[in-house]
């Protein structure tokens, strides 16, 4: 019996088993196993980032335990959205008036010296205040709150609806403060919706 | 109308999306580009003996323009604490509005005044974040249960804490009368007199400063905000507005007649309430 199994990826949770007669058994697993067979597809998904639908479908477990077990250091971007590779205009090519013409110089640093920082700012936070935690209590500490993250970070409403993250705030401290994700661009005041199929498709990795 | 190529609810916060168009279009528009309106400025303060006298004066220019004569650059951030401002006008109103807030939503939570370390900590951690693009150089002066207290910040985040100092673009004009003139354990009247000539200083030898000049004078008993502490003698001397208040022209006669309305057609339109 093979199981195709990898690491890295989410996707859709059923391993394809195939047995000694070459018959294939589909089993929808209990755990999410993930196909890492094809390396240009697992690579473009790696540079293309969708930080927080990733968190999302890494965390959240509709059918299972999600095993992600390169835990914050994954999360850190060391890119954004660039011209050549996916690009995010429509049809799947750039879209020249938002992201500029494509050069190579544009493909490989972020457009704004402030983009790659703000994109990280919230996991290098993470990570420092965890890594100070279990220097001084222990690593039950960080774990413990980790857990606690990863529990509330699963509460949430649909993918195209916008969700409070009510308890991922009251835990981050975030629901004291008021900060410039609180003022602009106020997801619930987007203008742009979008279309709630596709929306639900792309989170659940059948996109 | 719902896209087919937005996969996911845009990011809450600062949105880069345009950085590279603009990048693009740097050259092209150089002229006819709106210049935002910045206070350059001379803002100064002074610890003496009971609190802190602050002071500012009142010009925001967009580039060679003056662009508002009367603009408030000594900010409210909680009931102890006052902060000036200079650098980007947008930039120093909505970062001591969001540290006031931050502030006020502590005052709630624990019941206590804010210190004056708290607030220098929010903005300092919020400034250095973004690493000088938010252009704030502010003074921020209060009273609270352990003394009386005055820091600077940069816009990159840095800080600084004497007894008087001076930021904008009239600073140096501005720390030379108080560099001459500060000694410790002033008294009040002196002290605002120190501060209201440091910014006629900035305001008569830097460009970019001028019109009046506000001071405000926090101490354990409370805030005087003074504005305008001494008006520029260049005044404007046109009118805003041309309306002439009752009694200006002479009444000579007077004659009542009253309208007699008659009712000439009557319809009546039920309301469905059902």
């Amino acid at each position: 019996m093979v199981v195709l199994k990898g690491y890295g990826m989410l996707r859709h949770s059923r391993t394809i088993m195939r047995t000694a007669h070459g018959r294939i058994i589909q089993r929808a697993s209990k755990y999410r196993i993930v196909h890492d067979v094809d390396l240009y597809r697992m690579f473009r998904i790696e540079n293309a980032t969708q930080p927080d639908v990733r968190v999302f479908r890494t965390e959240s477990a509709r059918d299972g335990i999600t095993m992600n077990s390169r835990g914050l250091r994954s999360q850190l971007k060391d890119s954004v959205p660039v011209a050549g590779l996916c690009p995010q205009g429509a049809y799947g090519i750039q879209d020249c008036l938002r992201s500029g013409f494509s050069s190579v110089k544009n493909e490989l640093l972020p457009s704004h010296p402030l983009e790659l920082s703000e994109k990280n700012f919230q996991p290098n936070k993470d990570k420092m205040n965890f890594s100070t935690l279990r220097n001084i209590q222990g690593l039950h500490a960080p774990l413990k709150l980790q857990m606690e993250y990863r529990a509330a970070r699963q509460i949430q409403r649909l993918p195209f609806l916008p969700s409070s993250n009510l308890a991922l705030d009251t835990l981050r401290g975030n629901d004291e403060s008021i900060g410039f994700e609180d003022i602009l661009c106020d997801p619930a005041q987007s203008e742009m919706m979008g279309e709630p199929h596709l929306m639900v498709e792309y989170n659940l990795g059948l996109l | 109308m719902a896209l087919s190529n937005v996969l996911h609810a845009p990011a809450a916060g600062f949105n880069f999306d345009h950085a590279a168009r603009n990048a693009e279009l740097e050259g092209l528009f150089d002229a006819q580009i709106p210049k935002p309106v910045k206070t350059g400025t001379t803002i100064a303060g002074v610890v003496f003996k009971d609190g802190v006298v602050l002071g500012a004066d009142t010009r925001a220019t967009s580039s060679e323009v003056v662009a508002d004569k009367m603009c408030s650059k000594i900010h409210y951030i909680a009931p102890n604490i006052y902060c000036c401002g200079a650098g980007t006008a947008a930039d120093t109103e909505k970062t001591t509005e969001l540290l006031s807030s931050n502030l006020t939503i502590f005052s709630l939570n624990s019941g206590r005044n804010p210190r004056v370390v708290m607030a220098v900590n929010i903005l300092q951690e919020m400034l250095y974040r973004y690493h000088g693009q938010i252009g704030a150089s502010l003074i921020l002066g209060g009273v609270d249960c352990t003394g009386n207290h005055l820091y600077t910040v940069g816009p990159y985040g840095s800080v600084n804490t004497m007894p008087y100092l001076a930021m904008g673009s009239g600073d140096l004009a501005a720390l030379g009368i108080l560099e001459d003139g500060y000694k410790p354990d002033l008294e009040l009247d002196k002290a605002k007199e120190l501060v209201r000539a440091a910014i006629h200083a900035g305001v008569m030898n830097d460009l970019a400063s001028g019109n009046n000049i506000d001071i405000c004078v926090l101490t354990r008993g409370g805030v005087d905000h003074i504005r305008p502490y001494q008006v520029s003698q260049y005044k404007d001397k046109r009118k805003t507005k041309y309306k002439y208040g009752a009694g200006t022209t002479a009444v000579l006669t007077e004659k009542v007649v009253p309208v007699k309305l008659e009712v000439v057609e009557e319809t009546v339109q039920r309301m469905d309430t059902a």
